[in-house]
């Protein structure tokens, strides 16, 4: 990416890092998807490995140097990798990692209320940790849910369709602990329209049974 | 052009993803409920020049924006092995803003890629494919997994697929947050654990692709709509839509629209048709249109005048100087701020150049720059101008298609909305005047 990513401070940084038992057998079913000799294809997922085992869900250098040694490949080609994909955290962020998508087709949809209502609600601008550790919020680029814009991601879910309110009923119930219902917050499933599938209502359980309408089913 | 359209809406049976919205099960029991691993093996049995032939016959192009002959594109794969292994990998790693239908096909319908995967597989004498999905679809991800596992318990991939005596194994490669990475050969560098930076070309990826072995990169819907266009016959799929431009196809409409959606239609569909039909129209009436952008970020958007008629397919696109691309519509109306809307996509291209190429990495950081002041006017009328000329001076100076992509929607925008960007910079001007 041709925006400067570093990796964090040295106080920051621990000084070791080891998978645990059940992550080091993880790792290496991953690496056994790749033919022998091509290890290094395994770097990418085993950062991510060591980002979700790590406290503060990022990447420390020792863990970059933990992968370097297991794939037996240079230490400074981790780095490069580690700080080329923007998904690897360089530093620890929140419990909760608030990414708002703000490219035109969730900007069209009004983003920017996302963005602002994280920011009052949270008390934090782009890019800031709440002090008690619990929210991060950054802006991203497309996050390929457009059809569903606005949307945003914490941690590994998608929160899709968005308005002030629902950004706010979502930061709300994560504040208290619990876990808000992923996707879209406007009542639809998925990518169809608002009001109800128009096309495929038989496979949708809203018109004829699927058995009734495949008339596909004679040809295969 | 003649806006000749089809009369009706495509029908549900010749509907390739029956489980689009995700209403039934994406298992592979609701597969094979919905003809999902029908006579695989018989597909198998077939041939490998058979179903090549097939897919040149169904016209089908690549649907993940360039749009290049499916089926040539395979048959550029070598028949016999040198020695070394041929691999199939699928793109997944699905970016360019305005674009979610590969994430459907994998949530909701993934037995339809990993069919896919075994039939194109066997076609191009690979036993071995990769699917490289970008990293922020976790849940996607999840139940693609989750499908490839099913797959294997039932002997549908592994070990003598389908009982058809050909070993194929899956596997699934999560990316980083790369748009990148989307550009084939910098995904081809990703998967082999490095910074996605797209290679020169040539050599090809069908000589020299991953680990410097025969390859074809295919997108998600391309691949997962084989299985069903080798059971119906090529000549099925290609009685849709206009000559040299054949197939059903998934077109995401999103921005201003009263119901933003996904929908599988036939090619050729008039975009007005398809706004109308499947969302509820423009926001506000048709004539509250100000542009669209047809194809995602990356192709020139259209203003009002030329969506009245056009038809969705790649020469339709071509002709009115925008592109299919991955037919990701972003429809704007009149409220829209047209110049902030093409200065966030600069921002994006600036933010997603890989640093490779000069005129890139300095050139996205330039446009991006420029149009940030052109939402303000603050730039003299000749900046125009001078935009123009760094978008041209980007445009074919790199290795890989972004620089192009970075600068044809400024350019869409000054072809088309320059009074606009005008008056912005002499009302700014007037302002400082005063």
């Amino acid at each position: 990416m041709s925006h400067v990513r570093r990796p964090a401070p040295k106080e920051l940084q621990p000084t070791s890092f080891a998978f645990t038992p059940e992550n080091l057998e993880k790792a290496n079913k991953i690496i056994a998807k790749y033919p022998e000799g091509r290890q290094q294809s395994a770097v990418m997922p085993l950062l991510d490995l060591a980002q979700r085992q790590t406290e503060g869900n990022w990447v420390p250098t020792v863990a970059m140097d933990y992968i370097a040694d297991m794939l037996e490949m240079p230490a400074i080609r981790v780095y490069e990798v580690a700080t080329f994909y923007t998904m690897y955290n360089l530093a620890p962020v929140g419990k909760n990692f608030i990414q708002v998508c703000t490219t035109t087709p969730c900007w069209l949809r009004g983003s920017g209320d996302v963005v602002d209502t994280c920011k009052k609600e949270l008390g934090i601008g782009v890019g800031e940790t709440t002090e008690d550790g619990q929210f991060t919020m950054i802006e991203v680029e497309c996050l390929g849910a457009c059809v569903n814009a606005p949307m945003m991601q914490i941690n590994d879910d998608y929160y899709e369709d968005l308005t002030a309110d629902t950004t706010k009923a979502i930061l709300d119930a994560l504040k208290k602990g619990e876990k808000p219902k992923a996707g879209p917050q406007s009542g639809r499933k998925g990518c169809e329209p608002i009001d109800g599938p128009k096309v495929l209502k038989a496979f949708c359980g809203c018109g004829a049974a699927p058995q009734d309408a495949d008339a596909s089913e004679g040809d295969a | 052009m003649q806006a000749k359209g089809t009369p009706d809406m495509l029908q549900d049976k010749d509907r390739i993803f029956t489980n689009l919205y995700g209403f039934q099960d994406f298992g592979l029991k609701g597969a094979q409920s919905r003809g999902n691993w029908d006579g695989t093996k018989a597909l198998i049995e077939k041939g490998r020049d058979w179903i090549i032939d097939e897919m040149k016959s169904s016209g089908m192009r690549g649907r993940g924006g360039a749009g290049f002959p499916t089926g040539l594109k395979w048959s550029f794969m070598p028949k016999e092995s040198d020695g070394r292994p041929s691999y199939l990998v699928v793109n997944a790693d699905e970016g360019e803003p305005g674009t979610c239908k590969d994430r459907e096909i994998m949530r909701n319908d993934p037995h339809t890629l990993i069919e896919g995967c075994l039939l194109a597989s066997f076609a191009m004498n690979a036993h071995a494919a990769y699917i490289y999905i970008r990293g922020e679809f976790y849940h996607e991800a999840s139940n693609l997994q989750i499908a490839i596992d099913q797959a294997y318990e039932a002997g549908l991939v592994g070990k003598n697929a389908c009982g058809s005596g050909w070993d194929f194994d899956i596997y699934l490669h999560l990316g980083a947050g790369a748009y990148i990475c989307g550009e084939e050969t910098a995904l081809i560098e990703s998967l082999e654990g490095k910074k996605g930076q797209p290679r020169l070309k040539p050599p090809f990826p069908a000589n020299a692709g991953l680990y410097g072995c025969p390859t074809t990169v295919n997108n998600v819907e391309s691949i997962a709509a084989v299985p069903t266009i080798l059971r119906r016959g090529g000549s099925w799929f290609s009685s849709f839509g206009r000559e040299n431009n054949h197939g059903t196809k998934l077109f995401a409409i999103s921005g201003h629209v009263e119901k933003p959606c996904t929908v599988e239609e036939a090619m050729s569909i008039p975009l007005k048709e398809l706004i109308e039909k499947h969302c509820g129209g423009v926001r506000g009436g048709w004539d509250n249109l100000l542009a669209v952008i047809p194809g995602g970020s990356s192709v020139p958007l259209m203003p009002k005048d030329v969506c009245d008629d056009v038809l969705m397919d790649f020469d339709g696109l071509r002709e009115v100087g925008s592109g299919l691309g991955t037919a990701a519509v972003i429809v704007m109306d009149k409220s829209t701020d047209i110049v902030y809307a093409i200065a966030r996509l600069s921002e994006f291209y600036k933010h997603e150049s890989c640093g490779q190429c000069t005129p890139c990495r300095e050139g996205t950081g330039w446009m991006m720059r420029m149009m940030t002041r052109m939402v303000r006017g603050e730039a003299t009328l000749d900046e125009i101008d001078l935009l123009w000329d760094v978008t041209k001076q980007v445009e074919g100076h790199t290795i890989c298609a972004l620089g192009d992509a970075a600068a044809w929607p400024i350019q869409g925008l000054i072809r088309h909305f320059r009074p606009e960007m005008e008056r912005r910079i002499k009302e700014y001007r007037a302002r400082i005047a005063a």
